[in-house]
């Protein structure tokens, strides 16, 4: 659809370049807000990489352990989920069409309302109460039904069930069959999964500000709480920190995710 | 199916299913449970406490009200963008759908910084008519946050069915005499209906739900998710906190239950 099919849209131009400075602006607005020495006196007071440093000084645990979170949450949907996508793409019976229901209810539900069912049933628990493993059980509990649907859906592909037969006949064992045929070729999907488990996880707050304690912080916890109690200036660089550190491993999953469809996908 | 396969296909869903069992359904089941220890009324307080059903309709309000604007300026945006070639499109496209992995107190401090004590709007209007205007910790500045959230959403899904409507309709209807609204109204509705009907559901629902916007700007207008933090963390009133989510989580999952049914009753004729 390269034609524009008609010459003038004045009133689809203007609303597109408002809402274009309206998400962008912001943007621009908090990186240069965390780069200039006073923001109330604006560009003129000169640029410094002093509130990056303080930001790190302070927060700098965070960026590792959000990173540690989500790549924990990748690794732990794909060992459980993947098998489970497998079952359920290929059962029929009535209890797996309720179980891919049940699994999908996290999302519906407001993260809210799982952090308090989290802290109501294990907050007693004090050493998994204050250890990252309590965030990190949120993180999966919310992101699993993204990476089931996911790699259920090509595990649906008629051809696969082809192949597992050949695989079958041929004599090879069920671990041969799913390690060996099976999981290759539904990796792209197993790739994009995990790039949407990713970026849940990393943004995630409405869950992990309930279930945090002051020495098990993630990136967006930091956030919340330099917004709060810091200078303007902090808060903008902790947001530069982000975007730094957040968006190009977000990129390079994209890519790895486009390159695996293009070279693999169906 | 043999007895061996179906027991090889359970084996597979173990794993996942006790994880699940034991972090989400069970704990939730807890929850739904909590109210009735301080009576039976508990479950209805967002009903008949004023306080509590007035948190309940500025939610939903709000989350209505952000949906339809946003589905209006995605749909327009999107469209536009889907039609048009020009330099820098694709970076464009790329920018606008970037606030998708933001998490919502990010973008709770953007409007800040637009509309704060410090804001930019604060500063350009006290140059021109020497009074600072603030509007972040209001409505105006939740409804823009929610905005700013939902857009990119609505963006990219608009775009995608743009790029797939078929031009042919549109030239007949051209061709015949049809004006620009007419088009819009009698071809570009109909066509986009499934799109804004599954779109609208999912963007009410993240507004229902969203508390990281509302929680960074402290807005003196109370949603459901600050009021449930409130009572939990401030009074340490459980079985309310309880009951609150429960009826926050029914509109939620209602509104995307009857968009499904919507849904597939559109497939099946």
């Amino acid at each position: 659809m390269r034609q524009p099919t008609h010459n003038r849209a004045p009133f689809l131009f203007a609303v597109t370049a408002l809402t274009s400075l309206f998400m962008i602006a912001p943007m621009l607005l908090s990186v240069l807000a965390g780069l200039v020495n006073n923001y109330s006196v604006g560009i003129k007071s000169g640029f410094t990489l002093r509130w990056l440093q303080e930001v790190w000084e302070v927060y700098g645990g965070t960026v590792g352990w959000s990173l540690a979170i989500a790549a924990a949450s990748v690794a732990a949907t794909a060992a459980i989920g993947v098998p489970c996508a497998y079952a359920l793409a290929r059962s029929r019976s009535r209890l797996a069409r309720a179980f891919e229901e049940l699994l999908t209810l996290p999302v519906a539900v407001p993260g809210l309302a799982t952090a308090l069912a989290l802290i109501l049933a294990y907050g007693q628990i004090a050493a998994f109460r204050q250890s990252f493993a309590f965030i990190l059980v949120g993180h999966i509990v919310f992101t699993l039904p993204f990476m089931v649907r996911t790699v259920a859906s090509a595990f649906q592909r008629n051809d696969l069930v082809a192949l597992e037969e050949a695989a079958r006949t041929l004599g090879a064992s069920f671990p041969q069959r799913f390690l060996g045929v099976l999981v290759p070729a539904v990796f792209p999907a197993i790739v994009a999964g995990a790039l949407m488990v990713f970026t849940l996880s990393v943004g995630e707050f409405n869950l992990t500000w309930m279930l945090h304690t002051p020495l098990t912080r993630t990136l967006p916890v930091g956030l919340a709480d330099s917004y709060a109690s810091m200078r303007i200036e902090i808060g903008s660089a902790y947001t530069l920190v982000f975007f730094i550190v957040i968006l190009p491993v977000l990129w390079a999953l994209q890519a790895l995710a486009q390159l695996m469809q293009k070279r693999y996908g169906t | 199916m043999s007895p061996r396969q179906r027991l090889l296909l359970a084996g597979c869903a173990a794993p996942a299913g006790v994880f699940f069992l034991a972090f989400w359904l069970l704990p939730v089941l807890r929850l739904l449970a909590l109210p009735a220890e301080k009576g039976w009324g508990t479950y209805f307080v967002v009903l008949t406490d004023g306080r509590y059903m007035e948190s309940m309709l500025n939610t939903v309000l709000l989350s209505v009200a952000v949906t339809l604007a946003t589905l209006v300026i995605g749909a327009t945006v999107g469209i536009y963008l889907a039609r048009r070639s020009f330099f820098g499109k694709r970076l464009l496209l790329a920018l606008l759908t970037l606030p998708l992995s933001f998490p919502g107190v990010i973008i709770g401090f953007f409007v800040i910084l637009l509309g704060g004590r410090q804001g930019l709007v604060a500063e350009l209007s006290s140059q021109l008519f020497g009074e600072r205007i603030t509007f972040a910790y209001g409505l105006l500045g939740l409804f823009l946050a929610y905005l700013y959230f939902s857009l990119p959403r609505a963006i990219a899904t608009y775009a995608a069915a743009a790029e797939a409507m078929d031009l042919q309709l549109e030239e007949a209807a051209r061709s015949l005499g049809a004006s620009r609204l007419r088009i819009v109204r009698d071809v570009w509705l109909p066509e986009l209906a499934p799109t804004t009907v599954a779109c609208g559901a999912i963007l009410f629902a993240t507004s229902m739900g969203a508390f990281g916007t509302a929680f960074t700007l402290a807005s003196k207008f109370e949603v459901v998710p600050i009021t449930i933090y409130n009572e939990f963390t401030n009074y340490a009133n459980f079985a309310l906190a309880a009951s609150l989510s429960i009826a926050l989580g029914i509109v939620t999952w209602l509104a995307l239950f009857l968009t499904r049914q919507f849904g597939s009753g559109q497939a099946a004729r």
